[in-house]
This record gives structure tokens, sequence and C-alpha cells, in this order.
């Protein structure tokens, strides 16, 4: 593999980080505050068609169409986890069954909708999703520029972001200290005063934030429009890469970006000499063998919160 | 509340709430729910309530052709549930039992007798070999299923295309050539009887595996074993089961289910193999059947069925102008009903005791 | 003096039980008052409706005087009443300061203040004698650490009212002492104690006055200075009782378990058990006793096969078993009444008949061919539940959950008895148990030592220990710290080998031996 070609590879890689990371940001609220979501998939295809089907809508009438389809994702993704956080709080729900409940409802919602609004199973094509831009100056480093500041998604940039606002809320402030404290030990937390449904509840709608955010940051970067299988597992490689990143701001932003590399290798193996001799399948496989291969490294010794996936019952002592 | 009503009741007004919510969204979205459960009862019998049609032969069989594999991996996902496992995995294990019985019938010539009953094998196999590995990954490094099930899925979709494209040489790009008529599970009798439907024999081993998943778990002593794994994992070890050995023979047996039913669907419903787009929804299809169904053999087959008419009269309501992703859309919030029946058992019992009527208003 | 917290005809039921009937509770301020009954008299009942977590079905709370509702535990915080649970309610990643702090974080602007919380946690701790290290991690602190951050909690919120629930459970003598000191300076600095326990000896040494509940209702109110031990026994059971274990001396035979330069490593990867030797002989009961966490659970895992080895040798009558599977162990003839009865024990969601079976569900007769004969187990299960008196809703139908916890005890004792094993691991077998119950359980236990069976005792609680065992093993930080005479040790003597403080040499069976 050239030097060239790792640089070539950097843009794409980053673009296809930013929705995993973003994604597993939000997991790490939810399960923090002890609530197990494996609806991130079903989330991010929300998001996805609420921010493609937005951007369609208003391409016409503003140039800033992509954008309020991010922001029309992320509101999508809130009201979507509403239902797992009610099922899964409130009601009670095993929530493993729950998330699956909510992936299966996902696929069919969506596409209902697009048969409503666009009467084919897909939306239409928008013209201009978010658009790559070079950072003035720091572009013209030598080497780093083309790595991070050139031709890049800001989209990107938001994810990197909101590692940090993740780390600085989930450690330093007295919200992330509740948060975290119902997802180890909700009881205790429970007889210091604090509401344990609300906590949760401000997980799961934060992990639903972020999912639908990274949805249609994916669908808006890397795609053309949103179909039932734009999002083909993203979210259970998000998922992967909160395990793999030990339910860490840092760690994920180290998973995402790896299983960003390796999405991204499927698409220039053909340029590296050993690797183009290999189907094409081989290169769809990696990530979900990698992600495999991933826990089986670090899942026995990396432990999550304690409490996440229990039911939490406050008559329970 | 007994438990025992409990498992017939809540079900029950899960799959009401569903079908209400279902009509709500048609309603909300300005189609005529009317028209979408007239596309129901037409899927289940031809009865078309609308036009006024009779009942029809060929409907049945179609709607049984929908029930069978989603009955098997049903199964799939219950064995692996009954021994505390929550397995994703049916969809993957269905694609590999498919390219096991594309391999066999592909392959190897050899009389119907010989020729079909390898093809079934094979699938079972497959689909146990693709289960055993995430159940060996769970049982010796401690891996949660639940992810590596998902991750084994996307493998095997690409796995089944890239062997269906590159190894048996797929003329169009989407199938395989045919298969012999000896590997297959079709009936000329059966579709005669059925008006040409594409009903086959595939319901004998969707009906045996019934008998033999409610013989293993309630009768015999392997599936005790696996049942106090199931509910107690520590309380096996502590009697001296071997939890690891029962964890991996679930999943493997669980895998030869949904192996079964690539089987039944390629060498019944179809006579070729087939490179597949993105996962067909067999699997969570699997995963609601067997929730509503109580992960009991009898619960699975009305479930199955239940879904499976619900299936058939997908591309009835389309023609209806409904969109046909609302079965899904119903199946999925009857799975989320299910999930929430802690809840719905509260809000019961505090009817019941308002129903009870009480002298304690008197005494005030 | 006048009354801090009156309950005054306090009535609560729950479906199919009235678990507080028509109970009154008048504490005077700056006093010790102690709350005593047995498992399901209803204390717990009455204190979670003090602190908020039930609402009482009649009846009226008043705090200095003033009526008051408490529909919520921050409604009991800010009248000042603060609990100390029996299970410690910490988290245990975080730090001393951080649980402390939680829910109520000192902040400058968006961001937790945790230098000036750590400075306010050592003053109160200072102010109090709770000496504790601030940035500990929960984890890492000893178990009496934990239950001083418990007070901690309830100090740093201005608590003037304390409920300790069921303090003293896990500490050694000393520590129990030193938790006496403590409450005693509280009370000096102006704190109210309620001290819930079943614990006779402990109300002696340090309450003022003592209220007695006993299966829901109220039996009286008492002045500790004025009533001997055997009264309030007596007004706790219903009749008269005598803690002592009746039974004859040991007659030790041949060494059926020795155990040689065992080492088992813990959860965290450290050696929990360390070149550990013991033995225990036919016809006799080996109490093990030592503070929670000293390497019981190791041991005990390690004989039975719960956990491997790291190196050393367990013979069962000379059969090294060290490395074989469980079910080598319970074949050769190894029992185990398991620590833990919800989590080994028993299997909650099967029936009583099928966790009668649980180790032999796959011989003659309950299975044949592979498959299992329900006839065999359903009589095998009425045969044990007649014998052991388990009563249950529906017999052996009852799933193993819907029984209480006295009679799930009953049941995993009744299946390991008839088991009949030669060597008979005994865990903690009357936790949470009323008296008749308790009484039972140790009667069946001494009746297996008189069959000339060896039987390892293991238990938290010194009385059972000393009561039951007829020689009593100490252990500490995983290494056996002295073997001594039941007959004719001390509580004082054992505290200070639990507490690492005593050794003394291998006493004991060595003159029998020849």
């Amino acid at each position: 593999m050239t030097f060239e070609l790792l640089l070539q590879m950097f843009p794409i890689a980053l673009m296809f980080s930013a929705p995993i990371i973003l994604t597993a940001l939000g997991g790490l609220f939810s399960e923090r505050s002890g609530i197990v979501n494996i609806a991130l998939e079903g989330i991010m295809m929300v998001g996805a068609f609420t921010g493609a089907t937005v951007t369609v809508l208003l391409e016409n009438s503003t140039p800033a169409a992509a954008w309020y389809g991010l922001l029309a994702g992320l509101l999508a993704g809130v009201v979507f986890s509403i239902l797992h956080a009610v099922a899964s709080i409130n009601l009670k729900a095993d929530q493993v069954i729950s998330g699956t409940a909510l992936n299966i409802l996902a696929g069919g919602l969506t596409v209902y909708l697009c048969q409503i609004i666009f009467h084919q199973q897909r939306t239409r094509a928008f013209s201009n999703g978010i658009q790559k831009f070079s950072v003035p100056g720091l572009s013209d480093i030598p080497v780093l520029g083309r790595m991070f500041f050139k031709e890049i998604y800001p989209t990107f940039y938001i994810a990197i972001a909101m590692v940090f606002i993740t780390w600085f809320v989930v450690y330093k402030t007295p919200l992330g200290l509740r948060m975290r404290a119902c997802g180890e030990h909700p009881q205790a937390a429970a007889s210091m005063g604090i509401n344990v449904a609300k906590m949760r509840y401000f997980g799961v709608l934060v992990s639903g934030a972020l999912g639908g955010l990274g949805g249609a940051v994916m669908v808006l970067t890397a795609d053309i429009q949103y179909t039932l299988v734009s999002i083909h597992g993203t979210g259970f490689i998000s998922l992967a890469s909160l395990v793999f990143g030990k339910w860490n701001p840092f760690g994920v932003l180290g998973a995402g970006l790896f299983f960003g590399f390796s999405t991204a290798l499927s698409f220039y193996a053909k340029d590296i000499k050993f690797l183009a001799g290999l189907p094409g399948e081989f290169f769809y496989i990696l990530p979900y063998l990698l992600t495999i291969i991933a826990l089986l490294f670090f899942a026995g010794k990396s432990v999550g919160p304690k409490a996440a996936g229990e039911i939490y019952d406050s008559g329970k002592r | 509340m007994t438990t025992r009503k409990e498992k017939i009741v809540l079900p029950l007004i899960a799959v009401l709430l569903g079908f209400v919510l279902g009509s709500l969204i048609v309603a909300l979205t300005g189609r005529s729910p009317l028209a979408m459960y007239a596309a129901i009862v037409k899927g289940f019998s031809g009865i078309d309530i609308l036009n006024g049609q009779p009942l029809n032969s060929r409907y049945i069989g179609e709607f049984i052709i929908q029930a069978m594999p989603i009955i098997l991996t049903g199964l799939s996902f219950a064995f692996a549930s009954r021994t505390g496992l929550f397995s994703i995995g049916a969809e993957g294990q269905l694609m590999i039992g498919s390219l096991s019985a594309t391999t066999v019938a592909l392959l190897v010539r050899a009389p119907t007798v010989i020729h079909l009953p390898l093809v079934l094998l094979a699938a079972i196999l497959g689909g146990a070999l693709w289960g055993a590995i995430p159940g060996f990954l769970k049982a010796r490094y401690n891996v949660h299923e639940v992810v590596v099930t998902i991750m084994m899925n996307y493998i095997a979709l690409h796995f089944n295309n890239f062997v269906i494209l590159n190894i048996f040489g797929s003329v169009d790009r989407v199938k395989t050539a045919p298969f012999p008529t000896t590997a297959l599970l079709k009936s000329p009798f059966l579709e005669s009887i059925t008006r040409n439907s594409r009903l086959n024999w595939g319901f004998i081993p969707v009906i045996l595996a019934l008998l033999i998943f409610a013989f293993i778990i309630n009768k015999t002593t392997f599936g005790y074993s696996l049942r106090a794994v199931g509910y107690n994992k520590e309380a096996a070890r502590y009697a001296g089961m071997k939890v690891n050995r029962n964890i991996i023979a679930s999943m493997a047996i669980a895998g030869a289910f949904a192996g079964l039913a690539g089987a039944v669907i390629t060498v019944g419903t179809f006579n070729f193999g087939r490179v597949i787009q993105s996962a067909e929804g067999y699997g969570f299809d699997g995963i609601a059947v067997a929730l509503v169904g109580g992960n009991e053999a009898l619960g699975i087959l009305l479930a199955g069925m239940l879904f499976g008419g619900l299936k058939a009269a997908q591309p009835l309501m389309q023609s209806q102008g409904i969109p046909r992703e609302i079965a899904g859309i119903i199946q999925a919030s009857i799975v989320l009903f299910v999930a929430m029946k802690f809840g719905i058992k509260m809000v019961l019992d505090k009817f019941e005791r308002k129903q009870a009527p009480t002298t304690e208003g008197d005494r005030v | 003096m006048s009354y801090i917290v009156e309950m005054l005809h306090i009535t609560k039921d729950f479906p199919g039980i009235r678990a507080n009937d028509d109970i009154t509770l008048q504490i005077e301020e700056k006093s010790i008052h102690a709350l005593l009954g047995e498992n399901g008299a209803g204390k717990s009942t009455l204190m979670s409706i003090l602190f908020g977590l039930y609402q009482p079905d009649s009846g009226s709370i008043r705090v200095r005087g003033k009526e008051v509702k408490i529909s919520d535990p921050n409604v009991a915080t800010s009248l000042g009443i603060g609990m100390v649970h029996q299970h410690f309610k910490l988290v245990h990643n975080f730090t001393v300061t951080e649980n402390i702090i939680l829910g109520m974080e000192p902040h400058k602007g968006p961001v937790i203040d945790i230098r000036s919380a750590e400075k306010k946690v050592e003053e109160i701790s200072k102010l109090y004698g709770l000496a504790v290290d601030p940035r500990a991690k929960i984890e890492d602190i000893s178990v009496s650490m934990q239950q001083r951050v418990e007070i901690l909690k309830m100090l740093f919120r201005d608590a003037e009212i304390l409920i300790f629930d069921e303090p003293t459970a896990v500490l050694t003598p000393q520590e129990i002492h030193e938790l006496m000191q403590i409450m005693r300076r509280l009370v000096e600095e102006g704190k109210t104690i309620l001290l819930i326990t079943h614990k006779l000896k402990e109300i002696k040494e340090v309450a003022d006055v003592c209220t007695v509940l006993r299966r829901g209702k109220l039996v009286g109110t008492v002045s500790v200075a004025d009533t001997d031990e055997e009264r309030m026994a007596e007004m706790m059971v219903g009749r008269q009782v005598s803690f002592h274990v009746e039974k004859g001396p040991a007659k030790p035979g041949e060494e059926l378990l020795r155990i040689e330069n065992l080492n088992v490593k813990n959860v965290k990867g450290l050696l929990g058990v360390k070149n550990l030797s013991l033995s225990v002989r036919a016809g006799e009961v080996l109490g093990l006793c030592g503070i929670d966490g000293n390497g019981q659970t190791e041991l005990v895992q390690a004989i039975t096969g719960l956990t491997k080895i790291e190196s050393g040798k367990i013979f069962l009558r000379n059969i090294n078993i060290a490395n074989l599977p469980i079910k080598e162990r319970t074949d050769l003839g190894l029992g185990h009444i398991p620590e833990d009865r919800q989590k080994h024990g028993l299997v909650l969601d099967f029936t009583l008949g099928e966790n009668f079976v649980i180790h032999n569900y796959y011989e003659k007769p309950f299975a044949n061919y592979g498959i299992l004969n329900k006839k065999a187990i359903l009589e095998n299960a009425e045969r044990l539940i007649c014998e052991f008196d388990v009563r249950s809703g529906q017999g052996a139908m009852t799933p193993a959950r819907a029984m209480s916890g006295g009679n799930q005890q009953k049941a995993i004792v009744a299946r390991e008895i008839d088991r009949s094993p030669d060597v008979f691991i005994v865990v903690q077998p009357t936790r949470g148990l009323d008296v008749g119950a308790i009484e039972y359980i140790h009667k069946r236990i001494i009746a297996e030592r008189d069959r000339g069976k060896a039987i390892l005792l293991v238990s938290l609680e010194l009385d059972e220990i000393m009561d039951v065992s007829d020689r009593i093993a100490v252990i500490y930080n995983g290494e056996i710290v002295g073997i001594v005479d039941a007959a004719a040790t001390t509580e004082n003597e054992l505290g200070l080998m639990m507490s690492g403080a005593l050794r003394k040499t291998h006493a004991a069976p060595q003159a029998v031996h020849a």
C-alpha cells in the first residue's frame, strides 16, 4: 500500500467514521444510564429516512436543506426513541426485545412512509447532500492537512466535538455522575433522591438524538437517497464500537475510526496490490468479521455498566 | 391472573393492540383500514369480502408457504431462548442452510429418496454449524451472542452471494441454474389440489420440527438441563451440568431449525439458489413468532400461521393502495406489546381490582 | 425529653398479608431506640414507611411534634431522616466522595467541585470519628469502611434521625464494638438513632429503649436497662426459646476431607485462598468463621468445583478431587448447601419437584433412556415435602419462586441431606430465616453429624458457628489463622483472630489421630 493511497483513503474513512462515532456515543448515554439500546440500527434508519426526506422536500427552497435534514433526523431519532424509553422504563419491557421490535418497526415504518410520500419504496434522490469543504489554512499543512482538513465532510468535526462534549457531560457534571450511578446501581441512586426513570429517559432520548443524527449524517454524506438498506448494519457496528471502546467516549472515537477505515478499505482494495485479487464480498464481510474478532479480544476484559439491561423495580431493595 | 391464563391472554392482547395500532396508521395516512382487513382475510382464505369471491384453496396453499419458514425460524429463536440465549442469528443460519441445500442439490446426482434427504440434511447441518459458532464464542470467551449473531447474519449474506456468483457461476447474477427435480420438495399433487399454489411437501419437515422441539424441551433429560441452564446458569453449574456444552448444543440445534427453513424455501418455494440483496426478514419474523407464541411449540405454530397469513396478504394490500410494509409495522408493534407484558399486566390487574366489587365505599 | 419521631397506629396491608397492624412507635430525641423482631415481623415495612418508600394504609407520622406525610425518600431526607441500609447502596466504581455527594453535588458552574467536596467529607468524618479516605474507590475498601461511607452519606445531608438496618451482620465483634462507639458519639453530637436488629446482645450493649414486633403486631416497648435478654427473646419469638443448640459430644472418626496447601484466585485475579490446609473428620462439625470476603467463598467454591484452583490438593477420603468436574465430586459423596440459595441453590422458575432432582434427573428412576419420568419425580417430591415439612401452595408443582425464603432453604436442605453425602459443605444455612426454621436446620445438621458425616459449616453469624460447631477454624485474608475448640473459645478470641490480630497454632485433633 502506498502512502499516497493511505492519504486518499482518509476523507472516505472519516466520512464513514462520523455516523458510527455519533451513534455509538448515543449508545453510550443510553447504556451508561442503564438501558441497553440495540434499537440504534432502527433509530439510524428513522433518522436517515427523515434526513433524506426533509432534504428532498426543502432543497428547492433553501441551499441549507441538508442541514435542516440533519436537524430533522436528530429530532425524528428523539421521537422514535421515546418508544424504547416508554417500553423499557415505564412498562418494564425486556430491553433487547423492545430494541429488536423497534428495529423491525423502523424498516416497516420508513418504507411505508416512502410509499405514502414518494409512491416508491425509497425516497427520491436529493441533488446535494452535505458538502465537503477544506479548512482554510489548516488544509495546507503538509500530510496532516490532507488527512484531516482537506475535502472533509464537516460532519466529522461534529462527531469529534460530540466526543469531547460527551466526555465533559459524563465525567465532569452532576448530571453525568447521576446518570452513571443509575447505570451502575439504580437502587443506590434512588436512595439518594435521584429520579432513576428521569435519568434513564435522558440517556435514551440522547441516544435517539445522536442515533438519528448519525443516520441522517450517513445518508446525507455516503448516499443519494434513503432505501431500506441505507444503514445496512451500521447501527450494530456502532453498538460494537461502544463495547470495543469500553463505554468510554475516547474509546468510542478510536473504535469508530477503526471501523471507518475497515469500510473504506473495501473501496480501495482493488488499488492495493496484495488485496486486489480478493473478491468484493470479502471486503463487505470485513467490518463484521473484524467486529467479532475485536469482541473476542476485548469483550472478556471490558466491563459495561453493571445494571444495564436489568429491569429496575423501585420496590426491590 | 394465573400464569397459565397470562400466557394465553397477554399475547392475544398484544396481537389485538398491534392491529389497532396498524389500523390507526393506515387511517392516519389516508388509507382504508377496512380494505386492509379485507386483504388479510383474502390472504388467509381467498374469500374476498369486498367483491364477494368464495374460498380459494390456492390462497390457503400460498399462506401455508409463507408460514412454513417463519415457524422454523420461530422454533430456532425459541430453542435458544429456552437456554437463556437471545439469538438474532436465524437469518444468517437460514442463508447458510439455503446455500448448503443449493450445493447438494446442484452437485449430487441421485434418485429423490436419497437426494432430497441429503439436501435437507445438508441444510440442517449448515445451519447448525453456523449457529454453533456464536454458541462456542459465548461458551468459551463469553462474547455476547446478540452482537455476534447479528454480525454473522451479514457475513452469511455476503458469503452466500460470493459462493453463488463465483462458484456456481450465475448467468444473470441473480440465481443459479435450476436444480434437478430429484432435489425438490415440490409436488404436482399438492399444487393441483390447491389450484396451482406453490404448496409443497415442506410442511412435513415443519410438523416434524414442531414435534421434535416439544419433545426435546418437555420430555427429555437434555431438555431439562437446557431449561435449567436457561433459567439459572449458576444453579445448573452448581448441580454439575455441562453449561458450556449445553449452550453450544442449544445454539447448534437452533441453527439446525433455521437451516431447515433455508432448505424449505430453496428447494420448496424455489428451485434455484439465489443471490440476496439484503436480509429478507425471516429471522426477525421468527423472533416475532416465538415471542408471540410464548416459546412453546403450539404457540409458535399458531403465531407462525398468523404472521404467514399477514405476509401472504402483503401483495393484496399493495394492490389496494395500502403500502405492503404495514404488515411489518403491525408485526413489530405486536412484538413491542409482547415485550411490554409486565406493563400490560399491571394495567389488567388494576382493571381487575376495580371490577371486583368492594364494600369499602360503604365503610367510609 | 420530647419525642422526635412518632409513628401512631400504623397499619399497612400487602396482598394477602397485613405487614403492620396498628403499630405505634415513639422515639425520644438523642436516644438509641432499638426495633427488635424476627424476619417477617414487619420491621422493614415500618422503616420503609418512615423513609417514604411505602405509604401506610392508616395511621399518622409526626416528626418533632408536627404531623407529616412522607411521600418519598426526598421528603424523609428533608425532614432529617436518613437510613443506613443493610445492603449498602454504594456505587462500586465511584470514589467515597462521589458516593457521598451523589444527588447533592457541590459545583462550580456546570462542573462538579470535587476538591471542596472532598474537604467537606474529611471535616465531617473527623467530627464524628469516622476515618475514611475520601479519594478511595468503594471496591477497594473494607466492608466496615463502606458502612462508614453509608453513615457519612446521611451526615453530609444533615440527617438528625439515623436508621441503622441490621448494621452488624457483616462486622467482626471488634468492629461491632467500634460501631457502637460511633453510635454513642453520634448521640452525643445530638443525633437520634433507630437500630433495627434481631441481636439481643447489641441491644443490651447500646440501646436505651426497645420496641418489639412479632408477625406485624406490636408486642411492647421496654426500657433496655430494666429488661433481660431472655425476656426480650420471649417477646420476639412468642415463646420461651433457648438459643443453645442441643447436641451431645462429637465422636470424630476418620478424616474424610483434607485440604493441603490450597491456593485459589478470587474474581480480582489475586490469591483469595493462600496455602490453606484444613481437615474435617467423620462425625464432627468444623465451623469456619471470618469476616465476609476473607476467602470463604473461594474456599467453598474450590472444594465444590465451582472455581478452578491454582495449586494444592483436596482429598475426599484419599481421592484428590481438586481437579475433578463438579459432577464427579458429587458422585464421590460431596454435598453442598450453597451460600446463595437463589443464585446457586434453586432454579426459581422450576417447580419444587424439578428442583429436587437437579443432581440426578438423568438417573433411574427419574429418567429412562434420556426421557424424564414425571411420575417418579413427583413421588420423590412428595416424599421430601412430607419428611422435611416443606410448605408450598401447590406441593410438588409449586414454582420455587413462589415459596417463602425459609421454605426455599428447607427444600435445599431436604434435597442435599436426602442424598446423604459423606462430606457436607454447609454455607450460611440459616440466613434470613426465623427462629423456628433455624432451630430445625441446626437440628438436622447435628443429626447428620451424629450419623458419621463430616460437616464444614461456613457462616458469618458468630453465634451459629459457636453453637453448632465442634471445632472452629478462623480464616483471615485467605489463611487459616487458628483452629480452636468450640467449647473452650470465646467470642473475643475469635474476633481478634478474625481481624488478624491474633494467631493460634493448629490445635485439636492430632491427639485422637492414633
